[in-house]
């Protein structure tokens, strides 16, 4: 499946270019943070990697294969939670693996404990706070063993104590050899998580380079913006 | 006359009338059965109408949607069309009896019970329609999971079909042909009481059908409000 190669990957609905033309190269190890200001295509690009959007135009490659249908997993920024126990929330994810319900269960309750929530595991999944709904969600991708995890703003409006249990979990998932790539608006997480930095700005990667020689020295003008918050906010009418 | 009247039938509840408790037990047998079946059919129609995606969908959503207001005396006629002796399903020799009620309340209720649950899962399949997808769940699979997801809203469907169901008198007038000890329900015996001058069981059965439809509507009620409380 690695590496992925992504060549000139364009998506325009009604003609408005959302991607356009990413070119972007990712190893099988390690955690990749996607930063970008609002509209610069960041979950679109998640999006296009999982399956949900058909792309307009280029290509991807997974290691000169096809998509594994079940290799990548993704974790939105608001994640499903059923009418049902935090338990069952989690084992939802292998019910397509054809795995039995008791064996669900007994994975589930592991994972569960993990990500230090085994002692709710009966509660009600929507009563759960933002950061723990934030931890089920990837107890639940994590549950699925994917070879690559999407991640889209998980932490966003959470506090910061919530956030860096989410944090201390997406480290684990890595070390447990998936990789990562997550979208984030948090240059503090970015610097924090991130082994490299994908840039996007209006739909095109600026650069990818290594998280430290990113904030010491960006390459592109829009990204040197963007860390001042100096970027101005694309514009399209 | 009109105090008499109900002073009788009170005191046909009160002493708990045999003639009225049959009445009412083959009612609740005729429509439960119904609403049963109606929820096996009806709600995971009305969810694989919501996730799937076919040609001529809206086709068949305008469809279950008038089918909605079938006239419950349309679905006697055509049941008893296919259950009489030279129907083709005569020889199992159901005409005039319960399961020939359930038949036909059946009909009556799905098209209700899947318009129902169409709109109440298709709400929520818009939302959860991408993880679904993103976790390779099959289109069986997001059905079911949509259909436990929803089923505390859902009794709303299962307590329509069950009143449309128990008010329904048409269909089962046709194919039961309200027999005494038969056949005869709730809604046909007050049809028939009252064309026969006998009021007092006619309202019994009246106050009856309505406290049973209020004290099913209370309980459901009170089961959505825990369930409220527990899960969301």
């Amino acid at each position: 499946m690695f590496p992925v190669r992504i060549d000139n990957l364009r998506y325009s609905p009604n003609g408005h270019p959302v991607l356009d033309g990413i070119d972007l190269h990712l190893g099988s190890d390690g955690i990749t943070l996607v930063l970008g200001p609002n509209g610069a295509g960041k979950s679109m690009l998640l999006r296009v990697l999982c399956g949900l959007v058909e792309p307009c135009g280029g290509t991807i490659d997974w290691g000169g294969g096809v998509r594994p249908a079940r290799g990548v997993m993704m974790v939105f920024q608001h994640p499903m939670m059923l009418r049902a126990s935090v338990l069952e929330n989690v084992a939802l994810g292998l019910k397509p693996l054809g795995v039995s319900a008791p064996e669900r269960q007994r994975s589930a309750m592991a994972v569960l404990e993990r990500i230090g929530l085994a002692h709710r595991a009966d509660d009600s999944a929507r009563q759960l706070s933002g950061g723990e709904k934030q931890r089920l969600a990837l107890a639940r991708a994590w549950l699925t063993r994917p070879r690559l995890l999407l991640l889209d703003e998980p932490t966003a409006s959470l506090d910061p104590s919530a956030t860096a249990e989410v944090e201390r979990i997406i480290r684990e998932i890595r070390t447990d050899g998936t990789r990562i790539l997550m979208v984030t608006h948090n240059l503090g997480q970015a610097t924090r998580l991130g082994d490299d930095i994908v840039f996007i700005s209006a739909g095109k990667v600026c650069e990818h380079t290594p998280t430290r020689r990113f904030f010491a020295r960006p390459a592109s003008e829009e990204a040197r913006l963007f860390i001042q918050g100096e970027l101005p906010w694309r514009m399209t009418f | 006359m009109f105090t008499s009247t109900f002073v009788d039938a009170l005191a046909l509840l009160a002493t708990f009338d045999a003639r009225v408790g049959e009445i009412v037990w083959l009612s609740l047998k005729v429509s439960g059965g119904a609403v049963v079946l109606g929820t096996f059919i009806g709600l995971p129609l009305g969810a694989c109408l919501a996730v799937g995606r076919f040609r001529g969908k809206h086709v068949a959503l305008v469809l279950l949607n008038g089918m909605m207001g079938l006239p419950s005396v349309v679905v006697g006629v055509v049941v008893y069309l296919f259950l009489s002796r030279s129907g083709p399903l005569g020889s199992f020799g159901l005409l005039y009896t319960p399961s020939a009620m359930v038949v036909a309340q059946t009909l009556l209720v799905v098209p209700l019970m899947a318009a129902i649950s169409r709109q109440v899962v298709e709400d929520v399949w818009q939302r959860y329609a991408e993880e679904l997808q993103v976790m390779c769940f099959s289109w069986w699979q997001s059905v079911t999971t949509l259909l436990y997801d929803c089923r505390h809203s859902l009794m709303v469907a299962v307590l329509a079909g069950l009143g449309r169901a128990m008010s329904e008198v048409g269909a089962v007038m046709i194919v039961g042909g309200n027999i005494d000890r038969s056949t005869r329900v709730m809604t046909t015996a007050i049809a028939l009481e009252t064309s026969k001058g006998d009021l007092p069981l006619a309202i019994a059965l009246g106050v009856v059908l309505i406290l049973l439809i209020l004290g099913l509507n209370a309980f459901a009620f009170l089961l959505r409000q825990w369930a409220m409380q527990r899960y969301d």
